[in-house]
């Protein structure tokens, strides 16, 4: 099986991530400055945009993992393309979770139908979607197969779901990270909780692959006891 | 390549002339669904004009949905896909042919339901039809195309028919969109210019997922 090549490195991560979260709190809650208008309310910012890059992020790596095994047919990748969808859909339901927190004191709704909320509770009803297969296809190789065609169509999918609600008038404040108004004394918090959360991403992903990974081999041994008696 | 797709092709037409198994279903499912929304929007009857596009293209996922669950459910009795399988030709032959077949009685489903839609909603429509011909024509393309791929995903599972809604929904959501819209510009305005957008995203859509599911669906046949 996959031994963790690199034990050392999850260890430097755990550690790297620790210390991060303490800085990126700190960051995020004291050393960025009070927003003018929403107050204390625009920090739920840090996680929330960090959140949403880090689950794009996840998705696109199912992506990848899922042309790729279609193309190898090699386990490893199917392990990486579940580990990634379970940890992107963990950051896209952070970003469901916090948008509706800001959004009552700031828009008085919880909700609104706007272009990128939809898109964002599409993209999560997707990989919810996903999982399904996953869970409903018992052997492990037609399993891996499926949810590759899957998670294939399910990306292709996501920027046609925004572009085809687009025209639909937005209030989402998305401009302000697009062009580069973000004040600069906010951008040092924003950056570091980028930063961290990206090694949130990427530390969860190496543990959830070698867990299936370890998995997969306790169940390679069953079959070879089974065999065996 | 056109003969064999025409060959699977008509060998499920056949099939489904002779028995009517999903055909029934779709069209009654169909009806059923407008009848049901009728009721639930007893509230809005005065401006249920608005809601026509929405229920109309609801009914006609829900019974679209009805016969792509048959397609692959029918050929798993008697082994008939192992024979299918047998056959050497492309893979993505069968899906062409399977993909027409079921575009087909979806529009034959839809026509029929547009029909009944037309009473039970008090519509008058004439010069409307060609219009509504291109958009129902080509959003339930883009309905079958990748619907074909994921109801034959759906077979290889335990839950086989109660899944297929369940992963066809989301992916389709951009064709309902469109449709939905394309739908409304047509019977609740005038201006047939506005129908270039949704139409532009429809044709894409269907071109898109149609060469993806053409390529994918090789791998979602069992060996």
């Amino acid at each position: 099986m996959d031994q963790p090549k690199y034990k050392h490195l999850d260890a430097i991560l755990g550690g790297l991530l620790l210390v991060g979260m303490i800085l990126a709190l700190y960051m995020a809650f004291i050393g960025a400055p009070r927003e003018r208008t929403m107050g204390d309310l625009q920090r739920i910012f840090y996680f929330h945009v960090p959140s949403g890059m880090m689950g794009l992020a996840a998705f696109a790596v199912n992506f990848f993992a899922s042309l790729m095994y279609l193309i190898k047919k090699d386990r490893k990748w199917d392990s990486l393309a579940l580990s990634a969808t379970e940890v992107g859909l963990m950051f896209l339901t952070i970003v469901l979770v916090t948008g509706p927190i800001w959004a009552k004191p700031a828009w008085f709704v919880w909700w609104t139908w706007s272009p990128r909320l939809t898109s964002s509770l599409v993209l999560w009803i997707l990989y919810l979607a996903y999982m399904l297969v996953r869970n409903y296809v018992p052997d492990p190789d037609r399993r891996a197969v499926m949810s590759a065609v899957f998670g294939i169509v399910a990306f292709v999918d996501a920027p046609i779901v925004f572009f085809s609600i687009r025209w639909w008038r937005d209030n989402h404040p998305s401009a302000m990270i697009e062009t580069g108004d973000l004040d600069p004394l906010m951008r040092p918090a924003f950056y570091t909780c980028i930063a961290v959360f990206l090694i949130l991403l990427v530390y969860l992903m190496r543990r959830r692959y070698f867990l299936e990974s370890a998995r997969l081999e306790a169940e390679r041994l069953e079959r070879l006891v089974d065999l065996a008696r | 390549m056109p003969g064999k797709v025409w060959v699977v092709f008509r060998k499920d037409l056949l099939i489904e002339l002779r028995t009517k198994d999903s055909l029934n279903a779709m069209l009654f499912f169909g009806i059923v669904v407008l009848v049901v929304f009728n009721f639930a929007l007893e509230s809005v009857r005065d401006t249920i004009r608005e809601a026509v596009p929405g229920v109309l293209w609801i009914a006609f996922v829900f019974s679209g949905t009805l016969g792509l669950n048959r397609m692959f459910a029918a050929e798993k009795e008697n082994s008939c896909l192992q024979g299918l399988l047998m056959v050497p030709m492309d893979r993505g032959i069968i899906y062409l042919g399977k993909m027409l077949a079921a575009t087909v009685f979806m529009l034959i489903a839809e026509v029929v339901i547009f029909v009944f839609s037309l009473v039970f909603f008090n519509l008058t429509v004439w010069a409307e039809i060609p219009y509504l011909v291109l958009v129902f024509v080509i959003g339930t393309l883009g309905f079958t195309t990748v619907g074909t791929l994921l109801s034959a995903i759906a077979a290889n599972t335990r839950m086989r028919e109660v899944l297929l809604p369940l992963i066809l929904f989301p992916v389709v959501l951009p064709i309902l969109v469109n449709a939905v819209e394309a739908t409304r510009i047509i019977l609740n305005t005038a201006n047939y210019g506005a129908l270039k957008l949704p139409l532009t995203i429809l044709s894409t859509f269907t071109i898109i997922f149609g060469t993806l599911s053409y390529l994918l669906f090789d791998f979602v046949l069992e060996d």
